[in-house]
């Protein structure tokens, strides 16, 4: 479980983040939503320790992550797998070099251990096939699913996903989305989901947190949401005609 | 100020890139990666560039050597003084600057671009440690470059003096060995540690900490071939002054 109490973070005199605080619980996917320029990369961001911030404290398992020592946080980061916005793979690097690379920095598993391991994480992301690729012979769905395996190969306790369906086609957005959540059920790891896109937060939204200009303006689940009237979600979320009719289909299917 | 500030944030790169060393295995392969592509990458450009200088240097200065009383030894001399002090170690680093220096940037500046050296940080790893240290040893090196340029130079010059009819090769070989001061060499590789300690360090500070997109990156690198020239002439000038003056 991660926990965050009354975070605050500045650039100048910007106050992007203006007193988060919220809890991400294991074995569930949370998703932080919000319009672009809410705060949703600073507070990813933040919880990675890539931004020290103000004020407020972010705890690990009860670990406040500023009193760790650099060996504490160095401990802490090899639980943690992160998959960026633009995957982030390593240019230079096979797909299978980069699946393998945390292993290799973290690990003292052999030659033969490490090669295993990234055949089985391949398979479990359906790219059995993939090894001698280079990330840019690869489409922009597998680079996602190749960022998923270099996350989870070293079995991390908790997930970051950056915008993980930018640029993807619906339905292979939904296949990454899918992938997230059975990984996240499988392993029960702390799967955090920065996004905006309104089909994650139906599909895979175990718990959302609405962040508005710094401040969180609602948490819930994807069933509350439906039932939510507070005005900013609502004017957010049914934005398009399309998930205004899925609500009233909804809201008709419980009465 | 924004000047101070970078100075300031430059000395703390290099303070950071020796923090939190990378796994050895890693490391190394690294080490071996950036010899490839920042030393032997070079030897051609800086072969085919010392010697056709040298050829020019001897033919200029025979060219300017009008005064029967002048031993024609001179061009010889004045060819291996020309290459040894300056050429070799001064220009080639120039040239280098532009060659390797953008080539750091650049790949730097794409990594901080595309968020890997975000996803290097979030893995736990000192990506200055893993990105700029690899090029510091490798560019410890850079003398074995300069070792080369200073001899093709050389024999450029006794080519073009030689086959373009500028001077005897007996005269030529005699120029070479007169008042031949061995501290000379040490003065050139001295410079060439030091001007390779800039080609590793600056534009990797200008890759690392650069912030926008694919236009910037290309930004980056012409600041980097601009500062690293002015830095590696500055340090020239202070060096000769210290060493010869």
């Amino acid at each position: 479980m991660i926990e965050v109490k009354n975070l605050h973070k500045s650039f100048g005199e910007a106050h992007i983040l203006k007193g988060i605080s919220t809890t991400f619980e294991k074995g569930k996917t949370n998703l932080i939503i919000g319009q672009s320029g809410s705060g949703k990369t600073v507070f990813l961001k933040c919880l990675l320790g890539l931004f020290e911030y103000e004020k407020g404290t972010i705890a690990y398992e009860g670990r406040v992550m500023s009193d760790l020592t650099p060996n504490e946080k160095r401990d802490l980061r090899a639980q943690i797998g992160m998959v960026f916005q633009g995957s982030a793979l390593f240019d230079s690097m096979t797909i299978a070099e980069n699946v393998m690379f945390p292993l290799r920095m973290f690990t003292k598993q052999s030659k033969r251990e490490m090669e295993d391991r990234v055949d089985f994480v391949l398979k479990r992301v359906n790219l059995p096939n993939a090894h001698s690729k280079m990330p840019s012979e690869a489409s922009g769905g597998m680079q996602k699913r190749v960022a998923i395996a270099r996350a989870i190969v070293n079995n991390p306790k908790y997930l970051f996903c950056d915008e993980p369906n930018s640029g993807l086609d619906p339905k292979t957005a939904i296949v990454i989305d899918n992938l997230i959540q059975e990984i996240t059920d499988e392993y029960q790891i702390t799967t955090v989901i920065n996004s905006h896109d309104m089909n994650s937060v139906m599909e895979i939204g175990e718990k959302i947190i609405f962040l508005k200009d710094g401040l969180k303006a609602w948490e819930g689940s994807k069933d509350n949401i439906f039932k939510t009237d507070n005005e900013v979600v609502t004017n957010f979320v049914y934005s398009s005609n399309l998930f205004k009719k899925v609500r009233k289909m909804y809201i008709e299917e419980n009465k | 100020m924004k000047y101070l500030h970078n100075i300031g944030v430059y000395f703390l790169m290099i303070k950071d890139m020796f923090r939190k060393p990378t796994k050895w295995s890693v490391m190394r392969t690294l080490i071996l990666k950036d010899i490839d592509d920042l030393i032997i990458n070079s030897l051609g450009i800086v072969a085919f560039i010392s010697f056709f200088v040298g050829g020019v240097v001897a033919i200029q200065t025979s060219l300017n050597i009008s005064n029967p009383l002048i031993p024609k030894y001179l061009v010889g001399f004045a060819t291996r003084q020309s290459i040894i002090l300056e050429f070799a170690p001064t220009f080639i680093s120039i040239i280098m600057a532009g060659k390797v220096g953008s080539f750091i940037t650049s790949s730097i500046g794409t990594m901080r671009v595309t968020e890997q050296i975000d996803a290097l940080e979030v893995m736990g790893i000192n990506s200055l440690n893993y990105l700029v240290f690899p090029k510091f040893i490798a560019l410890s090196l850079y003398p074995f470059i300069i070792s080369i340029a200073m001899f093709l130079g050389v024999l450029g010059g006794l080519a073009a003096c030689v086959y373009g009819g500028y001077g005897t090769l007996e005269d030529y070989i005699e120029g070479i060995q007169t008042d031949f001061i061995p501290f000379h060499i040490i003065y050139a590789f001295i410079k060439t540690l030091v001007f390779a300690f800039l080609l590793a360090t600056i534009p990797s500070f200008y890759g690392y900490y650069m912030k926008g997109g694919a236009l910037e990156v290309g930004k980056a690198s012409t600041t980097s071939f601009v500062w690293t020239s002015v830095v590696i002439i500055l340090a020239n000038y202070f060096l000769t002054s210290l060493l010869l003056g």
